[in-house]
């Protein structure tokens, strides 16, 4: 006879030690360790050598700077773009929500390399219009200014999602009761709206503050040509002139990063607790003020926004990519091809750095695929108390900065492995696991909420039919979450495939990935390389979020990221 | 097939707070048609998963025929029941055909070709729905998903049926269409069947033998037809039918069924007797020429005729029926030709 202890859960008694397993490695070990050799550097006194450091006060401060201004421009950018797409009554919502929110899945240095093609004494952009200032003028993105400028653009959406989210649940109803108040519109725009959708503000600036901290891509191409050292690109410098103390070092400054995020992540969550009143009313559709006359010019101004952050970039990036050497002119004439020719078939290194980048994401995608089902499956069915811990705990790695990860993962495997006495490090299989650590909650989320939606008694019907849990798992769970399971293959694949800060920090020769590949060419000089390469990830980008995009009504909600 | 056999079952949710269930016991005849009765959150869902084996339970057990099947220290998975189940979503999976969700519990025992396809004809012919063999779950009407859910079970031919709350996603009218077909199919396959609902009209329709719940215990097990005429207590007379309860001077006496004689002798002499619950039927309540005097205080028409809420002298209300129109307010005069001491 069968019997067994489960006490009449579903599971079987293997998954919650393989949950555990899971997120003791990809989460408890490598975050534990860095923490671990943080305290105990800073009590053998590395931590007074280091900040005695003034390049590293400084480092903070630009940090603390950049990040800040960046946080102010992407609440201002998005903030903006939130109200006026949400509220008002503008045309072609969809095609502005999509295009405005392109910008966070574009690979940072990707961005910094667009801008920079648009700005600039070089810009093969401004020359082919005859408007570039003269040469020798300096690049005026090579700023504190420009850092914070693009860190606004890259984060925007953050923004804009976390403040539409709160508009778009606004009881219509308590508006229009104001309105029958007597209030007007105006009126209504500050006494209502802007008060109630202030937790969304400030938890989208709390998201930007973070996500600011941690770029890498940015200050890597902006910043280090002009000596303007980020704790990231501080990390990265110090690896790169590799020392005896470097190991205690980064990890102090990870352990910066990592308190500055928490800070922020702190801050984001408080607010959004509080936001409770959303559930009063009923919430239905938004549109409630319409702008008459005015309405050509908020969209004109949608368009233009877009047009500056997005349009203009881009062109600049394909101009870039289509001039035929630095500082010759172009023209119809002289455009080529020869830097995607150059790319695509003939350097070895590039051609290494797309080979590495697909494989990589999608031995991620699809092996943590096989890892989230399992994990969602166990997070959501089970009743057990260490559920939502374990929940959290898989969260962390994605919200922190990807450079304090790389740093912890490295002081994991910087030694061989014990027991079987392999060293992963300077391979590409380090890169493996710290994207499978890395990428594990933007796996996961998909598949969470698609347990969630699944009604129980669907498995239980299967239980009773005779179905033992694998055979559920193949004849029933995984092909009602299959749509939320593709979903997350694609997103983890196309964060992975555009992700620098990781593999600038763990790469070596041989294991570039695409990110190391773009900021490499940009570095060595190779600048309309770099843009050709750029211009491909960018077509990569935008073909991923419109299969996407298309799959978004057949996906539970919150799945497709850029959709609220 | 065995009987199956609840034995001072209780269940404690771990959120604490009075147990869900709180010691039944129970047995089920084999190929018997068990009601559990009750209001919601009376513990008749938590006794069913527990016999389907999705919840173990904290004291007591389980046992078909002399086969334990769960007590507090172990438990037979559900995979492992052979029990069968109509969920209150019918729980069809969205991504088979009808026949392909009817025949899985066949391809999981590794019933294949012929023989699986012969034996989903039979069960789909049985709720009549050959038809629709290819069709999607989604593209079926609430009652025709009902009809897979039960050609499911039909099946694997299952020692236990369990139907939790079947009917309350259909309208009247299918009810009752499907009230037929779970009489017929109980008949024709002569499973052991437990029907959880919170409707009584549905349990006597369809039931051998009734047990109602409250607050995690049960109040009684009875036949619909027992359970009707001879309710213990309040709560099982409150549940059962549409009669009233009212206080009456009724303690001593033996008889617990009381004439219209033995009634109005109780008024008479009310002082030496202490007040009792008696359930009064609005069918045994006659509006005559002669008797006690009550007040109208609502009238419903039904259509066949009117349903009255009346009041009586101190004030405690009784329900009747009346085929002459009267009016809210009239005064009435009234016989209880019957009445059942709780």
């Amino acid at each position: 006879m069968f019997r067994s202890q489960n006490r009449g859960n579903s599971q079987p008694r293997w998954l919650f030690s393989f949950v555990v397993v899971v997120i003791f490695f990809l989460s408890i070990l490598p975050l534990g360790r860095l923490a671990m050799i943080g305290i105990s550097s800073a009590f053998q006194g590395g931590a007074r050598e280091l900040l005695s450091d003034p390049a590293v006060w400084q480092a903070v401060y630009d940090t603390l700077t950049t990040s800040f201004f960046g946080m102010i421009a992407a609440v201002i950018l998005g903030g903006g773009f939130a109200l006026l797409l949400t509220l008002f009554n503008v045309r072609g919502k969809t095609a502005l929500g999509f295009l405005f929110m392109l910008p966070t899945m574009i690979p940072p240095q990707v961005t910094a390399l667009a801008w920079i093609g648009m700005t600039g004494p070089s810009s093969a952009l401004l020359k082919a219009i005859g408007m570039a200032p003269p040469l020798g003028s300096p690049q005026p993105l090579y700023s504190i200014g420009g850092i914070a400028l693009l860190y606004g653009v890259q984060n925007a959406p953050l923004v804009f999602l976390s403040l539409r989210a709160g508009l778009l649940a606004l009881p219509r109803d308590g508006v229009e009761a104001a309105r029958l108040s007597g209030a007007s519109s105006w009126q209504v725009l500050r006494d209502i709206i802007l008060p109630l959708s202030l937790p969304g503000f400030v938890a989208g600036a709390a998201i930007a503050f973070v996500s600011c901290v941690g770029n890498f891509g940015i200050p890597a191409i902006l910043g280090i040509p002009a000596s303007i050292y980020t704790l990231p690109t501080l990390i990265y410098t110090k690896f790169a002139a590799f020392g005896p103390g470097t190991f205690a070092d980064v990890s102090l400054l990870s352990g910066l990063i990592a308190i500055l995020s928490v800070i922020g992540l702190t801050v984001e969550e408080r607010v959004l607790r509080g936001r409770d009143y959303r559930v009063i009313g009923l919430s239905g559709q938004v549109a409630m003020f319409r702008l008459g006359n005015w309405r050509l010019v908020g969209e004109l101004v949608l368009w233009l926004a877009i047009f500056i952050t997005l349009v203009m970039p881009l062109t600049a990036l394909i101009a870039s990519s289509l001039a035929p050497a630095y500082g010759v002119p172009l023209t119809p004439a002289t455009a080529t091809l020869d830097a995607y020719r150059e790319v695509l078939f003939k350097q070895a290194i590039t051609r290494t750095a797309f080979f590495n980048s697909v494989t990589l994401s999608l031995a991620t995608a699809i092996g943590l695929l096989v890892v989230t089902v399992l994990t969602g499956y166990y997070l959501v069915r089970s009743k057990s108390r260490l559920a939502p811990v374990l929940s959290a705990l898989a969260e962390i790695p994605y919200a922190l900065p990807g450079i304090v990860l790389a740093v912890a993962l490295i002081l994991v495997f910087a030694a061989p492995i014990p027991i079987i006495g392999v060293s992963i490090y300077g391979t590409i299989w380090i890169i493996l696991i710290a994207y499978f650590s890395s990428f594990f909650a933007v796996s996961l989320k998909p598949v969470v909420s698609a347990f969630r939606q699944l009604d129980p008694s669907l498995e239980e019907a299967a239980r009773l039919a005779g179905a033992g849990f694998g055979r559920r798992l193949t004849d029933i769970i995984v092909p009602l979450v299959a749509p939320a399971a593709g979903a997350s293959v694609i997103l983890v694949f196309l964060i992975a495939c555009n992700e620098l800060t990781v593999s600038a920090i763990l790469w070596s020769a041989g294991t570039q990935t695409l990110g190391v590949a773009i900021y490499n060419l940009d570095d060595s000089g190779s600048f309309n390389l770099a843009a050709a390469l750029s211009v491909l990830v960018v077509i990569m980008v935008i073909a991923m979020m419109l299969v996407l995009e298309l799959m978004a009504k057949r996906l539970p909600k919150g799945v497709v990221p850029w959709r609220s | 097939m065995a009987k199956l056999i609840l034995n001072r079952l209780s269940k404690a949710f771990e959120t604490g707070g009075r147990p869900a269930v709180n010691d039944v016991s129970l047995e089920v005849r084999d190929g018997g048609f068990l009601a559990l009765l009750g209001p919601s959150g009376c513990g008749k869902t938590t006794v069913l998963r527990m016999i389907a084996g999705f919840e173990q339970p904290t004291d007591g057990s389980i046992l078909l025929g002399d086969r334990v099947l769960a007590d507090a220290g172990e438990m037979v998975s559900p995979e492992h029941r052979n029990m069968a189940m109509v969920f209150q979503s019918y729980a069809l999976w969205p991504h088979m055909s009808v026949a392909d969700n009817v025949g899985y519990p066949l391809k999981v025992r590794g019933v294949t070709g012929e023989r699986r396809r012969k034996k989903i004809q039979e069960a789909l012919a049985a709720v009549r729905l050959e038809a629709y063999a290819d069709r999607r779950p989604a593209d079926l009407s609430g009652g025709q998903r009902q009809r897979v859910a039960l050609a499911r079970c039909l099946v694997t031919e299952p020692d236990v049926v369990l139907l939790d709350e079947p009917l309350a996603n259909l309208d009247r009218h299918l009810r009752q269409e499907m009230e037929e077909t779970f009489r017929e199919f109980h008949l024709r396959s002569g499973a052991t069947m437990i029907y959880v609902t919170h409707d009584q009209a549905e349990a006597m329709a369809l039931a051998t033998d009734v047990a109602v719940m409250s607050e995690g215990r049960l109040l009684q097990v009875a036949s619909p037809q027992e359970i009707y005429a001879r309710p213990e207590g309040r709560l099982v007379g409150g549940l059962v039918g549409q009669g009233a309860i009212v206080k009456w001077p009724a303690a001593c006496v033996e008889n617990r069924l009381l004439d219209w004689e033995t009634l109005q002798g109780l008024l008479v002499q009310s002082q030496s007797s202490e007040p009792a619950d008696i359930l009064v039927r609005p069918q045994d309540v006659e509006i005559a020429g002669e008797g006690m005097p009550a007040r109208v205080i609502s009238v419903l028409f039904e259509g066949e005729r009117y349903a009255l809420k009346l009041a009586l002298g101190d004030e405690q209300v009784l329900r009747a029926f009346s085929r002459q129109p009267v009016k809210v307010g009239d005064r009435v005069s009234i016989v209880i030709r019957s009445a059942w001491r709780l």
